[in-house]
This record gives structure tokens, C-alpha cells and sequence, in this order.
């Protein structure tokens, strides 16, 4: 019982931050009550309880769920079943996610249709799979991280000056929103425990970094689509 | 009325967010893989509360945060309040991060991973701090109109520089930083920011300028990662040699 509040504490440390800056710039800078007291205290004890429930839920469920399947794969042996699984992990993650569809209307709005919402969809969701199977790829050989990310970064920017000039604000941020809160402690888990399943492979080296592959390749698809569309 | 909406549409939206995860999982358990899950029954358990963990925390953001954060945003994104607008940028970038469940879980891997080495609050905070100058620089970039690809040209080479004078079991988890900074809280903040600030100053294009901040957010966390990690890496030496 003691730990219970001692979490849901913990919760609350995690949020004081973004409480005392609202806080502050309310009531110092701009110099006036909150409009709707009553129901900003409800959203903010709504926003603690709801990170205390989804911290707790990771470590029962979505930490010890990706990694037994990344042991199962690891012990299966068939690296082709496991990239195609983390391909599809970031394929049908991505291609619903709410940040995603928002940008991706707005963008379409903004240049009068000429990008369409759903492909813009598909070239990030395609992006996600690829970097994310790769990134398997990368942890099952024990290549050191930064050469592929080194190297995705040189495409990036060899793309960048080919691509139009309206695509590539919009590619870069792509990049950063691709990533759910669902998908991103599974995602992990997959990662850390197939590093911990291989032997040779150590999870902090080799685990983490999944991730990163994931907000790379969309910028690099994104402005591809550009370069074709535009 | 509006309030029984919103919890509708997030509700809508933490089953979109799942129903792909449950469904790719559950084939590649029961037709690939064929094994039986350890503890399913805890798992299940921990699903569920992790998965409405996150409806309240999205439902408390729409009805706390989001409206006023929002209406802070649009106020602060004027140009003849530019040296506040920073300083709002600077705030929320720290404090959001700091608040992010995705880069939560991360750290907390990290800690357990690590077994201690890496705590999970100093590594979100060194994010945190990451977003923050990332987010106040791409500020001031709109104010100036400067291209963007150059600052993230000139973010990806100091990361490239301190990528290999940094630990290299840091490497990994100061890229995926990069990544998961920038999701449920952070992203509609700072596209109100952006937006709005683009719309405001004259002559700048929403589709060019006011996308691009979150770029920032993603760019900055890598390098302020690796350098707290070189930081780290030299207080130890010199306490050894003492």
C-alpha cells in the first residue's frame, strides 16, 4: 500500500514541471486566473493517475510481453520471420497514428491537395517498418549503432538538397512523430530482450536504438515521396 | 456536451493506437511463433491498465492542459514578444519531456538495463534539457527565417562529433531519445507554437516554417544525451585519479 502512493507520488513528481510552468505563465506572465479552475485540477489528477496506471501496466505487461516474443524468435532462429514481425510492428502503428493523421491532413490543406494525406501515411509508415526491420537486422549482427545512423543521416541530407523546399519541414518532423506511446515501450522490449537472448550481444549496447532507426527512415521516404509527387 | 466528445475521440484514439499493436502481436503469437506466453494472465492485466492508463492521461490533458497550453501558445506567438516567446518554448519543452510516458518507459529500461548506472531522472532530464534548447533555438529560427536544414545539418554533425567521444553504451539510447521526445504532450503544444508563430510574422509559410520545431525537439535530446554522458564519463575519471 505504502509503495502504491509512493508511485503514484513518483507520477506526480513527473508532472509538477509542466504544472509549475502553466502555473507560471498564467499567473505571473500573462497576469490572469485560469478561465476553468475546477476543470483544469481534474485534468491535471486525471493526467497523474493515468501515467501511475500506465507505468505500472508496463512492467507487468508490454516489458515482459516483448521480450518472451523476442526470445521466442531468438530460439526459433528464423531472422526473416523476426524482421518481417518488427516491419509489420511499425507498418500498422504508424499508419493509424492520431499525431501522424493530424500532420498529414494539415499538410494536404496547406498545399491545396497536391500532397495527399494518405500517401504521405503510407511513406512514413513504410519508413517505420523499414527502419525498424533493419534495426532488428543491425542488433542480430552486433553492428556498432552509429554507422547506420551515420549513414542515414548522409542520405538524409544528399536527399535534402534535391528534395522541394515545402517537403522537407514537414519530412523532419515526420521523423519525430512517428513513434506512439504504445509502440515505443514494445518496441524497446522487443529490442532489449533479443540482445539478451543472443548470446554475445549486450542489451545496452546492442538493445536500445530501435527507436532511432524508426525516426530516421521516414525522413528519407517522406522527401523520396516529395521528390516524386512535387 | 464538448467534454463528452473529447472523451469519445480519445477513446477513439487510444483504440486506434492499440488495435494495431494487439492484432500484429496476437497473429505472430498464435500462427508464427505458437508458444505460450509466460504469466499471460498478468500480462493481460498490465495491458489493460497500461493501455487505460494512457485514456486518462490523454482525456486530463484535453481537458487540463491542452486549452490553456494552447491558448498560451497562440498568445506568446507574437513578434514584438520574441525574448518571451523563447522562454515559453524553453519551459515547455523541459517540462513536457519531462511528463512524456514514451520517453518514461525508455528511461526506465534504461535504469533497469544499466542495473542503477543510468538513473531514469538524470537521463530525462538531460532529454528534457535537450528539447528545451532545441525548441527555444527553432524559436528564434522562425523570428530570423533562417533555413532549417541548416541547424539540423549543424545538429547532426555535433552528434556525429560526440558520438565517438561518448561511452558507447550510451550511443544507442541517446539516438532513441531523439525519437521518443516528441509524442502525446509534446507534439500539439508545439505545433500551435509553430503554426501560430508562422501565420503571425509576416512573409513566413506555415508549410515551411511552422513545421520544423518538432525537428528541433528530436535533433537537440541527442546531443544533450551524449554530452551528459561524456560529462559523467570525465567526473569519474578524475575522482579515480584522486
Amino acid at each position: 500500500m505504502k509503495n502504491l502512493f509512493y508511485l503514484l507520488y513518483k507520477s506526480f513528481l513527473d508532472v509538477a514541471p509542466l504544472i509549475c510552468v502553466i502555473f507560471f505563465f498564467q499567473l505571473v506572465v500573462i497576469g490572469e486566473p485560469f478561465p476553468e479552475t475546477l476543470k483544469l485540477i481534474a485534468g491535471l489528477a486525471l493526467v497523474i493517475f493515468g501515467l501511475f496506471l500506465f507505468m505500472r501496466g508496463l512492467e507487468m505487461g508490454f516489458f515482459p510481453l516483448g521480450e518472451s516474443m523476442a526470445y521466442s524468435f531468438a530460439s526459433k532462429g528464423n531472422i526473416w520471420w523476426l524482421m518481417f514481425f518488427a516491419a509489420a510492428i511499425g507498418y500498422a502503428t504508424t499508419i493509424a497514428e492520431p499525431a501522424l493523421i493530424a500532420i498529414a491532413n494539415k499538410a494536404e490543406v496547406i498545399t491545396g491537395g497536391r500532397l495527399a494525406s494518405f500517401s504521405i501515411r503510407n511513406a512514413v509508415a513504410v519508413g517505420v517498418a523499414a527502419g525498424i526491420a533493419v534495426g532488428t537486422l543491425r542488433i542480430v549482427l552486433g553492428h556498432p549503432i552509429h554507422y547506420y545512423i551515420i549513414s542515414g543521416y548522409v542520405i538524409v541530407m544528399i536527399i535534402t538538397i534535391f528534395a522541394p523546399g515545402e517537403i522537407i519541414g514537414l519530412a523532419y518532423d515526420l521523423g519525430g512523430v512517428t513513434t506512439s506511446t504504445v509502440t515505443v515501450p514494445l518496441v524497446t522490449a522487443l529490442g532489449v530482450g533479443l540482445a539478451g537472448s543472443i548470446s554475445g550481444r549486450n542489451p545496452m549496447v546492442d538493445g536500445f536504438g530501435l527507436i532511432a532507426f524508426a525516426s530516421l527512415t521516414p525522413m528519407i521516404t517522406v522527401m523520396g515521396y516529395g521528390l516524386i509527387v512535387l | 456536451m464538448k467534454l463528452l466528445y473529447t472523451i469519445g475521440m480519445d477513446f477513439l484514439v487510444v483504440v486506434r493506437d492499440v488495435a494495431p499493436v494487439l492484432m500484429v502481436v496476437l497473429f505472430f503469437q498464435f500462427v508464427v511463433l505458437r508458444q505460450r506466453l509466460p504469466n499471460t494472465k498478468l500480462i493481460i492485466i498490465g495491458f489493460i491498465s497500461t493501455v487505460v492508463g494512457l485514456y486518462l492521461f490523454l482525456i486530463g490533458l484535453d481537458m487540463g492542459i491542452f486549452p490553456i497550453g494552447e491558448a498560451m501558445a497562440e498568445k506568446f506567438s507574437h513578434p514584438d514578444k520574441w525574448l518571451w516567446t523563447i522562454i515559453f518554448a524553453f519551459c515547455i519543452g523541459y517540462s513536457t519531456t519531462m511528463a512524456e510516458p514514451a520517453l518514461l518507459a525508455v528511461a526506465q529500461k534504461a535504469e533497469e538495463i544499466s542495473s542503477g548506472a543510468l538513473p531514469s531522472f538524470y537521463l530525462r532530464n538531460a532529454v528534457a534539457v535537450g528539447v528545451a534548447i532545441g525548441l527555444s533555438l527553432g524559436v528564434y529560427r522562425i523570428f530570423s527565417g533562417d533555413p532549417l536544414w541548416i541547424y539540423i545539418l549543424a545538429g547532426y554533425v555535433v552528434t556525429i562529433i560526440l558520438t565517438f567521444m561518448a561511452p558507447r553504451e550510451i550511443v544507442p539510447i541517446a539516438y532513441d531519445s531523439g525519437g521518443v521526445t516528441t509524442s502525446t504532450i509534446t507534439v500539439p503544444l508545439v505545433a500551435a507554437l509553430g503554426i501560430g508563430l508562422a501565420s503571425n510574422i509576416p512573409g513566413r509559410n506555415p508549410l515551411i516554417d511552422g513545421f520544423g520545431l518538432i525537428a528541433f525537439a528530436s535533433v537537440f535530446p541527442m546531443v544533450s544525451v551524449l554530452s551528459y554522458a561524456i560529462a559523467i564519463k570525465h567526473i569519474n575519471r578524475r575522482r579515480e585519479v584522486k
